[in-house]
């Protein structure tokens, strides 16, 4: 994205941008996501009630001019809460999808093109799909928890943990889908006009294989956002995540699910973070998807 | 492709093999106890007589191999013995006892065989789940189909925007809710599956469609909600093709295209989506499971694993396994019949 | 409304209902819910709570503790005691006595032969029996005639009771599993999940980790019980799906243990479905202090072990503080309601062990900071306190579990407020609980500075609950981290004490020890910070009549005097 929008004009790019512009959703997907972006790791800036703080007169409050989101049943405020939970979440969401696809297009890119490689690898991915994940997420704390917050700090080290786990745990199912893709495209007629004119197998990959197999990456990406800021909650429960005190996006949605009845507003908040940001980056991903393809560009 | 399915289910044994053993190991790092259920007041020495008892005694890697003695060779065994005596399909066989009256794979939970209670979990997962799981693919392909076909309709807004909701709300959530409005303020259908039911009538038929309708509903959703991302990108790469167009202009008409030679070739991503979630299927839907105390597989391994007690953890992850390694092999053999260009050899 | 006057209503009930409904199985079906699904129905073989609960709807031991935690007959005919005789003079022997005329349910009387059994079932070394404590110090058990067992023990035992007494020692036929004895247990799946029993039901079928069918006993003793036919105990699912299934869609008439926050327990309530009663037993919510130091930097072996002192949590000022901080009363109302009640003492039940000191009942943080000043501890620039280069700073952890989540951000804001930096923790349950050594969550292990969890005995006598906090039962590398002096207490006059209430068999002076042992690390010393005495919640429907909360033994103890209100 920033990467279409620095680069110096070149005609490719500005045809790309210029597609890009036209596509309503596309911009309405990314107006609405830089616009959660600014108000969680800005809006703190604004309001700057602890999100940790217990007030514990004002338990249970409903949206109202002091609290604008309610507060909980700790009487901690609903928005520092949301802030800061939407903070965690869309850098973990982020972070850990983008790890995940980038794992998993190359494993189905090596793989679905390189003949010797496709069993090795798609063996190994099955190997990663039959762990089961708790055992393999507490064995994740236990070797590398210390070691990482001794390196990078309590909460870096938390980070990195967080996203590694959630990276190393879900690439497989994007490397299955990419080989697939891949292994039918690679016998298609321009695969082998370009094989005949030499070109190599690196400048094959990137220029010819990688645009064609885009847009499965985009799906997977899109849901792999909503699946990692589910799964970070998930991971909390088994102690792995940030400490409990500290919101996250799925903790406040999963917490708030037995207030369900009495306060509503309490799930709603969260539910609808997490949708808003996965329709937006969806809305995004189209666009992109677009606004990449040749085909669509010119109409 | 014949030569290659031969070859690979050959190769499958010594993957499997490797696998068993890469699980065996994770388990045995992974921090936990047996006795982490058991009260406070159990004193210390207690429980390490009880850990013995259990066979925890034994160097890992005699656990490892009875693991295995017991899982391949024990339990099919019985299996076999079962076939050939009480089962309707293969009853008419010569009556076998392979089952020498070794030890089987016992959970450390309930002292019982863990293929038994697998046995005894099944038939809910599958109606359930594997439901959940039908219904979701036979909504998701048309609605895939359709978007892509009038990309940014009404339809296809609309579309994107229940499946990426639906996707993006958990199921913790939708479970809970279906529940709270159905049950709790409707009152029309019951919170808690009941797995002692039998169908054997009208009456009975309608209760367990009743008891289906809210986890069934759940996974749906979910369920449709992915593949049917999947079907529509998948579908809009397909639909600008040359080829399309020259079939246009060879006079085909447009349901013929669509539908025979641009889903055809749009179906790969798809089959390999559909052929990773079927082994999800047998694995259980774990918090769906947990939501609607279907008591299904799922919830037998998490309870498993809450409770460490690692021979029904490394059996049923290994059933699992074993699903996972033949519906890729099933997903590869299809390709190749999608797309005949596709070589393997 | 009270717990009291809730028990008084139940016990009415109870006692008019024979007279209202005397057939047996005229009143059909009754469901239960658990959350936690039993796995199998052999107490001896399982140590959960889930697994005792439901097998006490099929076998019964000799005697069970009433609501009260009284003693009271079940297959025996009294309790024997000093005065009737059946202790004898020097405390080693007890003889109990059968009712004549027991059947088990397959119609085969009961005699001193399954006792007799049940006692060898237990005992075999091999067996890896769960309930072994029960039966310690047992040196033998032997059949006098058809109907007396003797057991004797190794030396005095001021408290014979345990033995044959509560949910955790009933007596199994040795028809049934005379096969199944040490190593052979785990092999009688049959009779593990359908264990011929002379309870009020019997199996129909086990799902093990999902539902049992019962039906009524044909050879129960009482002609007129129970009033149910059959019974569904399902088990699954959370606490909040188990209050919903009976407090609001009536879908079931009892679910075990709700520990939910006090207000969605009432708003469910409001279904007028059923009602959230409670009992209280003697479990404890507390704080456990690490006398000893955690921190990472010491090598593997030496931490959170005797060889190093805890650098600030070994001074009695800063304990003192730490507990003067909490405002228990409003961590009750936050988290538990109507199931809990502050508490300053490690034993709050039963009433003749309880110190009943209330000092700590009050939050007082301008005294937990004087206290603090006065020891010398100042606040930095930051507002955390130090002293010689020794900051304040803590890691608090717990298992996850909701409540303890809130009362982790509560309790930090107080101790923030007097001059600590506190970290949170949460640790998976199965983590938290179990005793691997190798890995470093683990509550024995105590990788943290305080930590805290709940605990309570069993029965109704705290010895051997005060004999855990011992010098020598401290978890350490060499015991393999096992141990149950989880603070590390180490003072040599309290282990003195807990010797002699070893060898005391007066009642009055055994609850004298008891009080002077718990304030020791309690109210004295504070290396043990108790908070709350957690009760047991049930929701019961308004059609379920004569359930009485018990929670000295089995929670469905006196499932033969379960009617149907109509």
């Amino acid at each position: 994205m920033t990467d279409v929008l620095s680069t110096p004009p070149r005609s490719q790019w500005r045809d790309i941008w210029d597609q890009f512009k036209s596509h309503r959703g596309a911009l309405i997907g990314g107006v609405v996501f830089m616009s959660i972006v600014v108000v969680v790791f800005l809006g703190p800036l604004i309001w700057t009630i602890d999100p940790t703080h217990v007030e514990i007169r004002a338990r249970n409050k409903s949206p109202s001019f002091s609290y604008p989101f309610g507060t909980d049943q700790l009487g901690r405020d609903m928005l520092a809460r949301m802030m800061a939970g939407g903070r965690v979440s869309i850098s973990v969401g982020l972070t850990a999808m983008a790890l995940a696809i980038t794992l998993g297009s190359s494993v189905g890119l090596l793989a679905g093109y390189f003949r010797k490689l496709d069993w090795p690898l798609m063996r190994l991915t099955e190997i990663f799909q039959s762990l089961p994940l708790l055992p393999l997420l507490l064995v994740m704390v236990t070797l590398f928890r210390e070691p990482l917050a001794g390196a990078f700090g309590p909460e870096k080290g938390t980070f990195i943990l967080i996203v590694g786990a959630i990276g190393v745990t879900s690439w497989m199912a994007t490397a299955r889908i990419v080989r697939g893709s891949v292994l039918a495209l690679k016998e298609r007629e321009f695969v082998l006009a370009a094989r005949s004119i030499g070109t190599t197998d690196f400048k094959m990959i990137l220029r010819h294989i990688l645009p064609n197999v885009i847009s499965p990456i985009m799906v997977s990406a899109t849901l792999g956002i909503a699946a990692a800021i589910i799964t970070e909650s998930a991971l909390s429960f088994l102690g792995l995540g940030f400490p409990p005190d500290f919101p996250t996006w799925g903790r406040l949605l999963y917490d708030a699910v037995d207030y369900m009845q009495q306060y509503p507003s309490r799930v709603i908040w969260p539910g609808v973070a997490i949708s808003l940001t996965v329709l937006s980056v969806n809305y995004l991903g189209d666009g992109l998807r677009d606004a990449l393809d040749p085909r669509i560009r010119g109409r | 492709m014949l030569t290659f399915t031969i070859r690979r289910l050959v190769l499958t044994l010594p993957t499997l093999l490797v696998i068993s053993l890469v699980i065996f190991m994770l388990l045995e790092l992974a921090p936990g106890d047996p006795m982490a259920q058991v009260p406070l007041t159990v004193p210390p020495e207690v429980k390490e007589k009880r850990r013995e008892a259990l066979g925890l005694g034994q160097p890992s890697h005699v656990r490892y191999l009875k693991w295995v003695y017991q899982f391949f060779v024990v339990e099919p065994s019985i299996m076999i013995d079962w076939l050939t005596s009480k089962s309707t399909l293969l009853g008419w066989l010569p009556d076998t006892s392979l089952y020498g009256g070794d030890l089987r794979v016992i959970s450390w939970q309930t002292r019982s065989p863990v293929m038994d209670i697998v046995v005894q979990r099944l038939p809910q997962t599958m109606w359930v789940v594997g439901m959940g799981y039908l219904f979701g693919v036979l909504i998701a392909l048309p609605i895939g189909i359709y978007s892509a076909y009038r990309q940014y309709s009404i339809f296809d807004q609309v579309g994107t925007f229940i499946s990426m909701v639906g996707f993006s709300v958990p199921t913790f959530f939708t479970g809970v809710l279906l529940i709270v409005v159905f049950s709790v303020n409707l009152g029309w259908f019951p919170s808690i599956y009941d797995t002692t039911l039998k169908v054997n009538s009208w009456d009975s038929f309608l209760q367990q469609a009743r008891q289906m309708v809210m986890p069934v509903t759940v996974l749906a959703l979910y369920n449709a909600a992915q593949i049917s991302r999947f079907m529509r990108s998948s579908m809009l790469d397909n639909l600008n093709q040359d080829y399309v167009r020259t079939a246009r202009a060879k006079g085909l008409s447009e349901r013929v295209v669509v539908l025979v030679h641009v889903l055809r070739n749009s179906m790969i991503p798809v089959v390999t989506v559909i052929a990773l979630g079927v082994p999800q299927v047998f694995g259980g839907a774990i918090i769906t499971e947990q939501v609607f105390k279907v008591n299904g597989l799922g919830q037998l391994l998490i309870g498993a694993i809450e409770a460490n007690d690692l021979p029904m953890v490394q059996t049923l992850t290994f059933i699992f396994a074993l699903l996972i390694v033949v519906f890729n092999l099933i997903a590869d053999v299809l390709y190749g019949i999608i797309d005949p260009r596709i070589r393997y050899d | 409304m009270k717990t009291k006057s809730l028990l008084l209503g139940a016990v009415t009930a109870m006692s008019l209902a024979p007279a209202a409904f005397a057939e047996r199985g005229a009143d059909g079906h009754v469901n239960v819910i658990y959350w936690q699904a039993p796995s199998i129905l052999n107490p001896y073989l399982s140590g959960g709570t889930k697994d005792l609960d439901a097998s006490a709807v099929v076998i019964e031991p000799l005697g069970r503790y009433d609501q009260d935690g009284n003693l009271v007959p079940y297959l025996a005919t009294e309790i024997p005691t000093l005065e009737n005789g059946g202790v004898s003079a020097d405390l080693t022997s007890i003889t109990w006595k059968l009712k004549p005329g027991l059947l088990w349910s397959d119609g085969s009387p009961l005699t001193s032969a399954d006792v007799v059994f049940t006692a060898e079932y237990c005992m075999h070394p091999e067996g890896g029996c769960a309930q072994l404590a029960k039966f310690e110090g047992v040196d033998k058990v032997e059949a006098i005639d058809d109907l007396s067992v003797k057991v004797t023990f190794k030396e005095a035992k001021p408290n014979p009771y345990g033995p044959f007494m509560g949910a955790q020692a009933p007596i199994i036929q040795k028809a049934q599993f005379a096969e199944c004895l040490g190593a052979k247990a785990p092999e009688c799946t049959s009779a593990n999940f359908g264990p011929i029993g002379t309870g009020a039901f019997r199996v129909t079928e086990f799902r093990p980790n999902d539902v049992i069918s019962f039906e009524a006993n044909p050879n129960y003793r009482d002609a007129a019980k129970p009033a149910f036919a059959t019974m569904t105990l399902k088990g699954g699912g959370d606490a909040t799906a188990a209050a919903r299934s009976v407090l609001e869609t009536g879908e079931f008439d009892l679910a075990w243990n709700l520990q939910l926050a006090p207000d969605v327990l009432a708003n469910m309530a409001k279904g007028g479905k059923g009602e959230a009663r409670s009992g209280f037993g003697s479990l404890v919510e507390r704080i456990m202090v690490n006398m000893t130091n955690p921190d990472p930097a010491l090598p593997e072996g030496e931490r959170s072990t005797a060889k190093h002192p805890h650098p600030f949590l070994s001074d009695v000022a800063v304990r003192q503080a730490l507990s003067l901080a909490i405002d228990r009363p409003l961590l009750v109302e936050i988290g538990y309601g109507q199931a809990g009640r502050p508490t300053c003492d490690l034993v709050p039940a039963p009433a003749i062990y309880v110190s009943g000191r209330t000092e700590c009942m009050t939050q007082d943080l301008a005294g937990a900071n004087k206290l603090l000043d006065d020891a010398g501890w100042a606040r930095g620039a930051d507002g955390v306190r130090a002293k010689d280069g020794v900051r304040l700073k803590m890691l608090y952890q717990t298992s996850t579990n909701a409540v303890r989540q809130d009362f982790q951000a509560l309790i930090k804001q107080w101790w923030e407020e007097i001059g600590f930096e506190v970290e949170l923790r949460n640790v998976s349950a199965s983590v938290f609980f179990g005793g691997d050594p190798g890995s470093p969550d683990t509550f024995q292990k105590f990788y943290a500075d305080v930590q805290m969890y709940a605990n309570n005995f069993d029965g109704t006598d705290p010895e051997a609950y005060m004999a855990a906090q011992t010098c020598d039962k401290a978890p350490r590398p060499e015991t393999q981290w096992q141990g149950e002096n989880i603070s590390r207490v180490c003072i040599p006059e309290y282990d003195a004490k807990v010797a002699e209430l070893g060898k005391t068999g007066d009642v009055a002076k055994r609850a004298e020890l008891v009080k002077e042992l718990n304030n020791m690390v309690t109210n004295d010393s504070h290396m043990i910070i108790p908070l709350v005495d957690r009760g047991r919640v049930t929701g019961v429907s308004n059609t379920l009549g004569g359930f009485v909360l018990n929670t000295w033994d089995s929670e469905l103890w006196n499932i033969a005097d379960w009617t149907r209100i109509k």
